[in-house]
């Protein structure tokens, strides 16, 4: 791992320096994810958050809102990219490595044992009337999500955003075609359309 | 599936690829997800998708850990091993190079445009997900009712999801839903 990938890389100018300015140990990467991780239900994002900016102040809130912004738009479990860029930045790729071991671990051991409760027990009537229910809820709380990342978006009044996101349920949820060939598609057209109506606006 | 193929190895190849292309995270890649075990390769019926879902959100930890389950319903340990690496690994190796390029080239406008563009996809895909899930899991009108005050009171209070959950699950257990 080069230096170049420690915090220091980042021009001092925009960066207000962080009130603990020792980097995290390789051991204390692991805990502080495994910490964050084990309280983290229905998703880590607000306890990574809290853990990295507001507990530990391994990075200020910019700082996290930027790299959670990068870890947005690429593929994959935001918050495992996260962790990786993160423990990375600090501990090179040994550190993302601890970092990731620690989110992932010891919740991958947890649902392990309820999924192995549930195989052997899934039949249990009791069992399957309290995951119907736990269903209901699980479906509940996804629609809030969704709402809410929704909301900019219809105040916007974004139009071509709208289109595509629909297009991409029926496409996706009706259709039922596959992913990759729904995203080669439409990926495409959208950054296109986006970057038109950029330089539209901006002449 | 074909008898003869290691279903470790598909499990990989599964989710090495969807990995790559699940935008928007693992919640976004449940459609896709359900099209695989479900439809393609018969790993799992329509409710016990939905209740590995269930058991996924459950428990603590991220979204992505319902691809554990998935890997352990195939493959027992070594499955659930197996197919969150893969889900894991390949995009955290591409995060990892992509922050240490834009380290260095921070001036330019595509990251802003790309991140922009993606994200009424990354809406659709959830949308998508929602559907799916609520299909599965909403086969009575109590249940749809429970689903729709679920998601009333998580979007306008800060209740603790989990609370949600654990309502849900009682009332279940009691059989209302």
């Amino acid at each position: 791992m080069s230096p170049d990938s420690s915090p220091a890389a980042i021009p001092a100018s925009d960066r207000p320096a962080p009130a603990d300015q020792s980097p995290p140990t390789v051991a204390a990467l692991f805990f502080a994810f495994a910490k964050m991780s084990l309280a983290g239900f229905g998703g880590v994002l607000a306890f990574a958050r809290r853990g990295i900016v507001e507990e530990h102040r391994w990075m200020t809130a910019d700082e996290f809102n930027e790299t959670f912004a990068l870890c947005h738009f690429l593929p994959g479990p935001n918050i495992v990219n996260l962790t990786v860029v993160f423990g990375s930045r600090f501990r090179g790729i040994v550190g993302g490595i601890a970092a990731f071991a620690g989110l992932v671990g010891p919740p991958m051991l947890l649902v392990t044992v309820l999924g192995a409760l549930y195989m052997r027990f899934g039949d249990v009537d009791a069992l399957r009337r309290v995951l119907a229910g736990v269903s209901c809820g699980a479906v509940g709380l996804l629609i809030a999500a969704l709402f809410k990342m929704m909301l900019p978006l219809l105040k916007r009044r974004d139009a071509v955003a709208f289109v595509v996101m629909v297009l991409v349920f029926i496409a996706i949820g009706i259709m039922r075609l596959p992913l990759q060939a729904v995203l080669l598609v439409a990926v495409p057209i959208s950054i296109g359309m986006t970057f038109l109506i950029r330089r539209r606006g901006a002449a | 599936m074909s008898p003869n193929a290691n279903p470790v190895w598909s499990l990989i190849v599964t989710f090495g690829l969807m990995s790559l292309f699940a935008i928007g995270g693992a919640n976004a890649a449940i459609p896709e997800m359900h099209r695989i075990a479900v439809e393609v390769h018969h790993w799992m019926t329509d409710r016990e998708f939905a209740d590995i879902y269930a058991i996924s959100q459950l428990s603590p930890g991220p979204n992505v850990l319902i691809v554990t389950l998935i890997g352990y319903s195939v493959a027992g340990i070594a499955g659930a091993l197996a197919a969150t690496l893969a889900m894991c690994v390949p995009t955290a190796a591409l995060a990892y190079f992509v922050s240490r390029w834009l380290a260095r080239s921070r001036q330019s406008q595509w990251p802003s445009i790309i991140q922009t563009s993606l994200v009424p996809l990354s809406i659709g895909l959830m949308a998508a997900s929602a559907w799916i899930v609520a299909q599965a899991a909403d086969r009575t009108w109590t249940a749809a009712l429970a689903t729709i005050a679920a998601a009333v009171v998580a979007a306008s209070t800060r209740f603790n999801p989990l609370w949600i959950l654990l309502i849900g699950g009682c009332l279940g257990f009691a059989g209302v839903i």
